[in-house]
């Protein structure tokens, strides 16, 4: 007779909780079919979850595209946001991005309004983030940036200072580090 | 060949041998094509219900239902049909007709976008592009529709896209798509896991859903029952997979549940969840749910395991495959029942001091729930029942006793008033052997009453009970409990004439306003030729007990 007191109700524990705590970068394929995206996006609002970037693009198979999302694991069950992903038939595969383990990056445009006696600054800022000025005009300067994250988010606190007149982030891409 | 001829043809490859709708223009190649084809059309009276028709279809064959509508409006009025199977998950496929392509996004005359519109509310939608993928998209439709978790599948065709020529060859390959692959085996080592942890148990309870229906599981699900005379409850979804007339039937269980099914969750320290996804209505106040309790969920959708309530031992499976092989496993360890005695004895208290009950009515006064017993009787206890939403839905589930699956046809998740008298209709086109009766409500049955038509006119013979209380019952009920008695838009007043109106449609109409009647009446009605109504006049202002009040815990429940 089998033994059944290994398994005692009391040792019994329900899976981790919900809530990681922390960002994560889901990298989904999708069959590049029209309205893919928007379901992929309807399921977040309709779940109530909330997307805080989404980069869109093709691949190396032209018949799939892939959707990088960051969203906050401390407000969103990420476990609950993957299993409802992958009941839309259009997707393929999801991919909970360990931090460790991938290059992840961000590019951004800032245009800051750079007065003459400015600008050396600015180009020094520059160097040191490894950003590029890209336009150049009387009033004004476009600096293209790209990086982690939290680069992109230091950079941006020190160009602020200077009169930020406009920008633009792409929310962030990634892949897995080695060969697989 | 013409894409619309196609479509017939991989419908009927697909064995369907009904389909429910109404034509319009976007649909008008389509049914052009139906005059050929070899299957049945039921002409609905309103998309709704045509939708709802084929939700009954599929309720009581197991088989795929499918509805027709045309562009815009006709799409538009599908859409409760649609959500009402999502949330049922009932397999359904949807085909509408769409404006000409050349047409797409100008605000074309009855263009709506049908695909956007449903997206969340569909398992999942395809809209042509190309006439070559109809046949494919069909064949697609079907398998999505019927497999894994059971859902609603939208296929949207713009007209001249079906009147186009297209070079079709019958499909022999079964569906393969690279993004649906549903797990159906469940994980042998989370199945023994789980049987150890069902062998360890002392206060276990089976709690059932919607699922043991749609996997057809009720033979397993009673052997695994039976191996150790477990406890079992029900959803109101699963009502019948388990023999309400077994002794280890608790009763439903939830918000109108019994008080025993109730409190054994309550006391429970295993509940093992099979095809079931606790809702809101099983689960009340979740931080007070079946406080001792460890978790078994077996579901086919991963999605809905730790969903509400985090699971100590998900199974993700068809619950047809896993159920035999827990039981095989479970019985392996040689139990010994007599350790759920105690339990048993406790449970039988709760039965005895709680038994369903009601004050019997005045002289002449028809209970709701005698009517509901009463037709337990006329019928045999075994007609295919559909119902509308309200009291009469609850003291369905809780007098009538299902001892088979797929006999009690309703509206869940949804809650769709309206649903009972097209989705008779389905129910019946599917099992012309059975009898099929509609326990209507008064306020529901008049969302679709047009559908009297299609019965007469199609000669569908079903057979309308209608628990006729002059209320909005349930609301009424909640405005009485909760609301202070303020009685706010649930008179439903002298109109119609229910009797003059079932004649009006061609149908038989009787009246019964004496209990005395009741039992003559039913019989009268069921053996009326073709399509009947009984205006049945219960006690207007019965209420519906016991209940758990919205947000309460189970040892909450009054009444
Ligand atoms: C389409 C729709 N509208 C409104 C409701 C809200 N509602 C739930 S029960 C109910 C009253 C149902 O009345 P009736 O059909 O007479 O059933 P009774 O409760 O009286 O048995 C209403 C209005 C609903 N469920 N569905
Ligand atoms: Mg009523």
């Amino acid at each position: 007779m089998a033994s059944t007191d290994m398994v005692r109700l009391e040792d019994l524990h329900a899976g981790r909780s919900p809530l990681s705590g922390r960002k994560h970068v889901l990298s989904i394929l999708v069959e590049n079919k029209p309205g893919v995206l928007a379901r992929v996006a309807g399921l977040f609002s309709r779940r109530g979850f909330n997307i805080d970037t989404l980069a869109v693009g093709p691949t190396e198979d032209p018949e799939v595209s892939r959707i990088t999302l960051t969203l906050d694991g401390a407000v969103h069950p990420i476990d609950q946001v993957t299993k409802q992903l992958h009941k839309l038939v259009n997707v393929l595969k999801i991919r909970d991005m360990e931090p460790e383990e991938t290059v992840a990056r961000e590019m951004a445009l800032f245009k800051v309004s750079a007065a003459v006696e400015n600008r050396a600054e600015i180009v020094q800022f520059a160097e040191i983030f490894r950003a590029k000025i890209v336009d150049v005009s009387r009033r004004a300067l476009i600096v293209e940036v790209t990086g982690s994250h939290d680069k992109i988010e230091a950079f941006e606190s020190m160009l602020r200072p200077h009169g930020l007149l406009e920008m633009v982030r792409t929310g962030e891409v990634a892949l897995a580090r080695g060969g697989d | 060949m013409r894409a619309a001829d196609a479509l017939f043809r991989s419908l009927e490859a697909e064995g369907v041998d009904h389909i429910f709708g109404i034509p319009g223009g976007a649909n008008l190649p389509t049914y052009d094509a139906l005059v050929d084809a070899d299957l049945r059309h039921v002409q609905a009276r309103h998309e709704q219900a045509a939708g709802h028709a084929a939700e009954g279809y599929a309720h009581a064959s197991g088989k795929v239902g499918v509805a027709f509508g045309t562009s815009g409006p006709g799409a538009t009025n599908l859409v409760t049909a649609i959500a009402d199977a999502m949330m049922d998950s009932v397999p359904t496929v949807f085909i509408t007709g769409q404006v000409r392509t050349d047409l797409i996004g100008t605000d074309g005359f009855q263009e709506a976008d049908i695909v956007g519109i449903t997206m969340p509310i569909v398992k999942h939608s395809l809209l042509v592009t190309e006439p070559e993928h109809i046949p494919e998209y069909i064949h697609e439709a079907f398998h999505i529709a019927s497999t894994g978790r059971p859902g609603p599948v939208l296929v949207d065709v713009p007209q001249d896209l079906a009147r186009a020529e297209i070079d079709y060859q019958p499909r022999t390959e079964p569906v393969e798509l690279s993004g649906y692959k549903p797990t159906v085996e469940g994980n042998l080592k989370q199945i023994r896991l789980a049987a150890k942890a069902m062998a360890n148990a002392r206060r276990p309870v089976i709690y059932t859903g919607g699922g043991v229906k749609n996997a057809n599981a009720s033979a397993e699900l009673r052997e695994l029952c039976d191996s150790d005379k477990f406890p079992v409850t029900s959803t109101l979804m699963g009502l019948g997979c388990f023999p309400s007339d077994s002794e280890q039937w608790l009763g439903m269980l939830g918000m109108h549940g019994t008080r025993t099914a109730n409190y054994a969750m309550d006391e429970a320290d295993l509940i093992i969840a099979i095809g079931a996804r606790f809702d809101d209505r099983i689960t009340g106040k979740l931080s007070e749910f079946a406080p001792s309790a460890k978790f078994i969920h077996i579901d086919i959708d991963p999605a809905e395991i730790s969903k509400n309530v985090p699971a100590h031992i998900p199974i993700v499976g068809d619950v047809k495959l896993v159920l035999p092989k827990l039981n095989r496993e479970y019985q392996a360890l040689q139990t010994d029942p007599s350790r759920l005695d105690g339990w048993w004895s406790r449970i039988r208290a709760w039965q005895n001091e709680y038994p369903l009950t009601y004050e019997p009515g005045t002289e002449g006064e028809i209970k709701p729930q005698l009517m509901v017993e009463m037709m337990h009787k006329v019928t045999g206890g075994d007609a295919i029942i559909t119902s509308d939403v309200g009291q009469h839905q609850m003291w369905a589930a809780q007098y009538y006793g299902f001892n088979q699956p797929r006999k009690w046809i309703n509206s869940g998740g949804l809650g769709t008033m309206g649903f009972g008298l097209p989705a008779a209709i389905g129910a019946k086109v599917a099992r012309p052997d059975e009898q099929v009766v509609c326990l209507a409500g008064d306020g529901s049955l008049i969302m679709n009453v047009q559908e009297l038509a299609t019965a007469v006119n199609e000669e569908v013979p079903v057979k309308v009970f209608l628990m006729n209380n002059g209320f909005m019952g349930m609301v009424r009920q909640w405005q009485e409990l909760f609301w202070s008695e303020r009685y706010s838009g649930v008179e439903n007043g002298p109109s119609p004439d229910w009797v003059k109106l079932a004649e009006a449609f061609g149908a038989g109409g009787l009246r019964c306003e004496d209990s005395a009647d009741l039992e003559e009446m039913m019989i009268a009605t069921l053996e009326h030729d073709g399509p009947a109504l009984l205006d049945v006049r219960v006690s207007p202002r019965e209420n519906c007990y016991p209940m758990i009040p919205a947000g309460n815990a189970a040892r909450d429940m009054v009444g």
